[in-house]
């Protein structure tokens, strides 16, 4: 019973990464500077923002924000656990 | 006045520099959708003022004005709150700017080209800011204050030693 579920949740798995990889572009066909130049053209108009690097950081790439985010926050229970023996 | 610390020019230069140094923080984290920097840059400015209390008055009166649970909940908070946020554009995808140009509160639209643009615009950017900020400040204060105490005790004991 339990090998079934686990080969049913790695079916499950396989096929929506096969999905996705169905679903990728041709290899090289956006272009190297195409994303750049989408947000140089249309960044301003579509975040109303002027720091264009705030638009990337907060808005096109918010999911890595949250990354590094998550990343000084796990940095900062380190140092908890560290210097616990300090804070009696 | 016998206490840890610094002495009281130090004290004295500190507790004025201190109010400036958090109102550029907040300053830099209010215009991170206009000007350089943001909520990384600013919440660092403002942990800088708490190094300079840090230094300048000693742990315990620190400890006394800013908790360290109070900093951990803050640092908590921010991220949840960043999160959040994060998750109210759920309309569309996660982490979508729902609010940019869309009218009402933080959503005017800024012509194209070189503008002084307005504080009222760029939608959920400002918000996320503030976020990070109140997260990166009270990690970083939260940081100094932990190395701070663990380096006074081991002062202590090495002076006991001799």
């Amino acid at each position: 019973m339990k090998s079934f579920t686990k080969a049913l949740v790695l079916a499950v798995l396989v096929f929506f990464l096969v999905l996705a990889a169905l679903e990728l572009r041709p290899f090289g066909m956006p272009q190297k500077s195409a994303m750049d130049d989408y947000i140089i053209v249309k960044g301003q108009e579509e975040t109303a923002a002027n720091n264009l690097v705030s638009a990337v950081v907060f808005d096109y790439r918010g999911f890595d924000t949250l990354g590094e985010a998550t990343v000084l926050f796990a940095a900062v229970s380190g140092a908890y656990l560290l210097f616990r023996r300090e804070l009696k | 006045m016998t206490e840890e610390g610094l002495s009281k020019i130090v004290r004295t230069v500190a507790l004025l520099l201190t109010a400036p140094i958090t109102v550029l923080g907040l300053y830099i984290i209010a215009h991170g959708h206009l000007t350089p920097g943001g909520g990384f840059q600013g919440g660092t400015v403002i942990a800088t003022a708490i190094a300079l209390m840090l230094v300048a008055f000693g742990s315990k009166r620190v400890k006394k004005a800013v908790g360290k649970e109070v900093l951990s909940a803050t640092e908590s908070l921010g991220l949840i709150a960043f999160i959040a946020i994060a998750f109210l554009g759920m309309g569309s995808t996660f982490f979508s700017n729902f609010l940019a140009n869309a009218g009402g509160l933080l959503g005017m639209s800024i012509p194209s080209g070189a503008n002084p643009g307005t504080i009222n615009s760029a939608g959920t950017i400002p918000l996320m800011n503030f976020a990070v900020g109140i997260e990166v400040a009270s990690a970083l204060s939260l940081v100094l204050l932990l190395i701070y105490f663990s380096g006074e005790k081991e002062g202590k004991k090495g002076g006991g030693k001799k």
